[in-house]
């Protein structure tokens, strides 16, 4: 039984994750990412870490995966207008990621033969609790500092200035852009100096 | 305080000083930079005094090591001080009359913008200059050495933007390279030969040494010595060296740095008496120079240039009191000389400093009324240098004339000579100064004016050690103990025991002062009627002159054939290889270097062509790669 | 433990195998993002995996902390998306050609 779900779960995360890839439209990508996110969650409870497999899908599914969405539509990219890489590059690309299959799975392959062992189980958070809040509670409070970061590190960047990151002429190397947004936002400023 | 700390806190003092008024520069107040200047002298001349009377009451030799500086193999240097009689002296005169010119300096560089840069060379002057005389190994000495070389190139180009004072810095540099290379080689010689620097390792062993050997080192020494002490043939520098500002040509050019060589050759006594040879050229090179030197200041009409040419002049003459081996007179002299000659470089400046600047004596005259402080010392300064007793130069210089009597009348007469002609030029000089009528433009006569205080104190602190500096070596013969020669003597003991004395009758001796102060007042005569009697004046430049006086005005032209045999010669080949080697070989090599590099990097720099695709690309590809290499490893 | 090991280390390669290759394939770089979150699944996938095994619980508690650094970038390179979109009116990657010499 285990076995077919297993089967099951990776089906889904395997078909899941090359439709993020081939899909054009960018929402539809992220939709399928949220499939294989859920599908490793059930992965995680396959493997008897039901902590991990909640937090994976509050973290990534409720939270990475909002925000991914959130940010296509803000910037209204949500049609398959994007332009492809040459049938060059794309063969390339394809060989390149199945020499590494092949790589990484040699690589592992050794490893698998590592004896297993039987013990309390190590998934609960009554567990992991303890482990976190002995040994790694050091990184665990790091950690928080980083989120922290993280945090005013967004706030500063969303808010730079425009001029401040300016040259906008030596970027868009094709004309085709359309620079009315930007003046825009300059008009927007003036006024909200003279408001000030 | 302890003796050892004393003697660091010597050098060191005016180092600080250096270093605290360069590096704020010209944020500092004038008064205080100076204030800070003088002070770091005036210490180490108390730390001086107390280390000589240290001396006096009968110590030893006193040592302080600092560092050890360089280990290698079996070769150790370490940064050392020795003070015994000889360099205890030195540290009295350098500390002493240089805070003197210290003081001087605030008065004389008052104006100047870059006053403070003038007061911290001049701490940094002092400090090489006591390393040098303090260093109780070559290496120190050599330190010291090379410093105060370089001190004299930044303070004789100290106006730097007029380019004659470059070229004459440049000058004095290059020419005291070429006396450095000697001493350097000597250096070398020396460590190969006894396998150690330091003296207290070198001297004692001497006797042991095959006399070629010590030939050879003192030969090379004494290269350095002509360098720095500006002998024939290295003496050209010294002149042209006025260019500085007169407390620098004071300090530097008179009483101290040019000493270093007679310094040196003192320090080393027992090596020259160990070789006659080397005792013989350095007796022969003094007798030139004191000659050659003294005639054409006969000549010069700039009044440094003539006090120039007496300083030659008389370092030549402490180089014959080497040459005979009476290294005690030489270095009696050299302390006399330091008073006297500061003295007048002082009272000179004074003059100048009246005059705005005006250095030629043809435009002077008369001017005793006007100045008569600096009259009166700059009077003592001629009459001690040449030698009318009881002023300082009278008895160091009969000390040295009497011992080079007795070892080859012959050097006693050419000595005699550049004497004579010394107290020819020196009144020549003081009466076209001082006396007759004035010949300067009435504007500037308005303006004359005595200088200021700081000024003439030293001034008259530099007379009364003028007047009084003789009496440390008043001889048996006029009834004193000859102070000096006594005090010195343990550095010279083992050369006097070796030094074959001949003893004069106290006959022969009266005879010989009676005739040399005879003859320096006819000359004095002389120089009175010509130039105040007859009122004679120096021709004016391009008038037409005898070809001998024609010969000395123009300083026998060694300058121009220095330049046609050595400078010009070195043109060409620097030309030649320019063309040649440097042109067609080198820069061919460089060009070829750079381009092929320049090509090379066109054909990579492809790699990197800001596409982020295609940097991951790559990034991947390493991946693989590390991964793969990892695992099959 | 009745799933082989080597199933999992199969199926965390292929999903990580189909990260980079979206990472090659795609000019878009929201979904670029999206692939290199794909990757670090694989990777969890397989250090929980062979936690289970080997009754290790560090595992696992490396996989809490892969998450907090996720979250972390995923926001600041989000936020660097947004200002780059503003600058260039695109989120395609080969406009991004001034990282050169």
């Amino acid at each position: 039984m285990t076995l077919y779900l297993f089967y099951f779960l990776s089906f889904v995360a395997i078909f899941s994750a090359l439709l993020v890839v081939f899909s054009k439209n960018p929402v539809y990508s992220v939709l399928y990412l949220i499939i294989t996110f859920f599908a490793i969650a059930g992965h995680y409870i396959l493997l008897n870490a039901q902590f991990l497999a909640a937090v994976h899908v509050i973290v990534y599914a409720g939270a990475i995966m909002v925000l991914f969405l959130y940010v296509i539509m803000l910037l209204n990219l949500n049609q398959d207008s994007e332009p492809h890489k040459s049938s060059l590059a794309k063969i390339a690309a394809v060989i390149c990621a199945g020499t590494m299959m092949v790589i990484i799975i040699g690589t592992l392959r050794g490893s698998a033969s590592l004896p297993a062992k039987d013990g309390v189980n190590i998934g609960y958070v009554k567990e992991l609790g303890n482990v976190l809040f002995n040994e790694f509670l050091l990184p665990f409070e790091i950690s928080s500092i980083l989120l922290l970061a993280a945090m005013v590190g967004v706030v500063m960047v969303g808010k730079m200035d425009h001029k401040t990151v300016d040259s906008p002429q030596s970027v868009n190397g094709n004309s085709t852009l359309d620079n009315r947004p930007s003046t825009m936002d300059k008009v927007n400023e003036k006024e909200l100096t003279i408001n000030k | 305080m302890s003796t050892g700390a004393m003697i660091c806190l010597i050098p060191l003092l005016p180092l600080f000083g250096f270093v605290l008024i360069s590096l704020t520069g010209k944020r500092l107040v004038k008064g205080f930079a100076a204030l800070i200047a003088c002070a770091s002298v005036l210490v180490a001349f108390a730390f001086a005094v107390a280390l000589f009377v240290k001396l006096l009451k009968g110590s030893g030799p006193l040592t302080a090591t600092m560092f050890q500086w360089i280990s290698a193999g079996n070769f150790s240097a370490s940064i050392s001080f020795l003070v015994d009689p000889l360099s205890s002296l030195m540290l009295l005169v350098i500390t002493g009359v240089g805070f003197l010119i210290h003081v001087y300096s605030i008065g004389y560089m008052h104006d100047d913008e870059a006053f403070n840069r003038f007061m911290s060379y001049l701490n940094l002057f002092v400090f090489f200059m006591l390393l040098l005389v303090m260093g109780s190994n070559y290496l120190v000495m050599f330190v010291g050495w090379e410093g105060v070389g370089l001190c004299s190139y930044l303070l004789i180009g100290f106006w730097f933007k007029n380019q004659d004072y470059n070229d004459a810095a440049n000058k004095a540099f290059i020419m005291n390279r070429i006396g450095d290379l000697g001493l350097l080689v000597g250096m070398i010689l020396i460590f190969i030969t006894f396998g150690s620097l330091n003296y207290a390792d070198v001297l004692p062993k001497a006797e042991a040494i095959g006399t070629p050997v010590l030939t050879l080192i003192t030969i090379l020494l004494f290269i350095g010595a002509m360098g720095k002490s500006a002998q024939i043939p290295l003496y050209t520098w010294l002149p042209d060296a006025m260019a500085g500002p007169t407390p620098v040509s004071a300090l530097i050019h008179a009483a101290t740095m040019v000493t270093a060589g007679v310094y040196m050759v003192a320090r080393n006594n027992i090596l020259y008496t160990l070789s006659p040879i080397a005792m013989q050229l350095v007796l022969v090179i003094g007798l030139a120079t004191a000659l050659f030197a003294a005639t054409i200041a006969l000549a010069q009409n700039d009044i440094k240039k003539v006090l120039a040419y007496s300083t030659v002049s008389q370092l030549g003459l402490m180089f014959v009191a080497l040459g005979v081996g009476a290294y005690a007179s030489g270095i009696f002299h050299m302390v006399t000389h330091a008073f006297f000659k500061a003295l007048l470089f002082l009272g000179a400046g004074s003059v100048i400093h009246a005059m705005h600047h005006e250095q030629d004596i043809r435009k002077m005259g008369g001017l005793r009324k006007y100045i008569p402080l600096t009259y009166f010392t700059f009077l003592v300064g001629v009459l001690a240098i040449a030698g009318i007793p009881p002023f300082a130069g009278f008895f160091s210089k009969d000390e040295i004339l009497a011992n080079a009597f007795r070892q080859n009348p012959v050097a006693w007469g050419i000595a005699v000579l550049a004497s004579l002609l010394t107290a020819f030029y020196m009144f020549r000089l003081l009466f076209l100064t001082f006396f007759g009528k004035t010949r300067a433009s009435e504007d500037t006569i308005h303006h004359i004016h005595e200088s200021p205080k700081s000024m003439t104190i030293p001034l008259i602190f530099l007379a009364i050690l003028s007047l009084g500096g003789g009496f440390m070596g008043v001889p048996e013969l006029l009834g004193g103990g000859n102070w000096i020669s006594g005090f010195l003597s343990p550095v010279f003991a083992r050369s006097t025991e070796l030094h074959v004395e001949h003893h004069l009758s106290h006959t022969t001796e009266f005879a010989l002062m009676g005739i040399i102060v005879v003859f320096t007042l006819v000359m004095i005569g002389l120089a009175y009627r010509r130039y105040v009697a007859k009122a004679h004046v120096p021709a004016a430049e391009g008038a037409p002159l005898t070809p001998a006086h024609k010969t000395i005005y123009n300083k026998y032209y060694v300058d121009e054939i220095y330049d046609a045999v050595i400078v010009k010669p070195l043109y060409w080949i620097s030309k030649l290889f320019d063309i040649v080697i440097e042109r067609s070989g080198i820069d061919r090599l460089v060009n070829l270097i750079g381009d092929s590099l320049n090509d090379w990097s066109g054909i990579f720099r492809r790699i990197q062509n800001g596409h982020l695709g295609y940097y991951i690309f790559v990034m991947v590809l390493g991946v693989i790669l590390i991964v793969a290499f990892s695992y099959t490893r | 433990m009745n799933i082989p090991i080597e199933y999992y280390i199969w199926l965390s390669t292929v999903l990580f195998s189909i990260g980079v290759l979206g990472v090659l394939y795609r000019r878009n770089a929201i979904i670029i993002f999206a692939c290199i979150e794909l990757m670090l699944n694989a990777v969890n996938l397989l250090m929980v995996a062979f936690s289970a095994k080997l009754n290790d619980s560090n595992g696992q508690v490396f996989v809490f902390f892969i998450m907090a650094v996720a979250a972390a970038e995923v926001a600041v390179g989000l936020a660097i998306l947004v200002m780059m979109y503003r600058k260039t009116k695109s989120v395609d990657i080969d406009i991004l050609n001034r990282l050169r010499g």
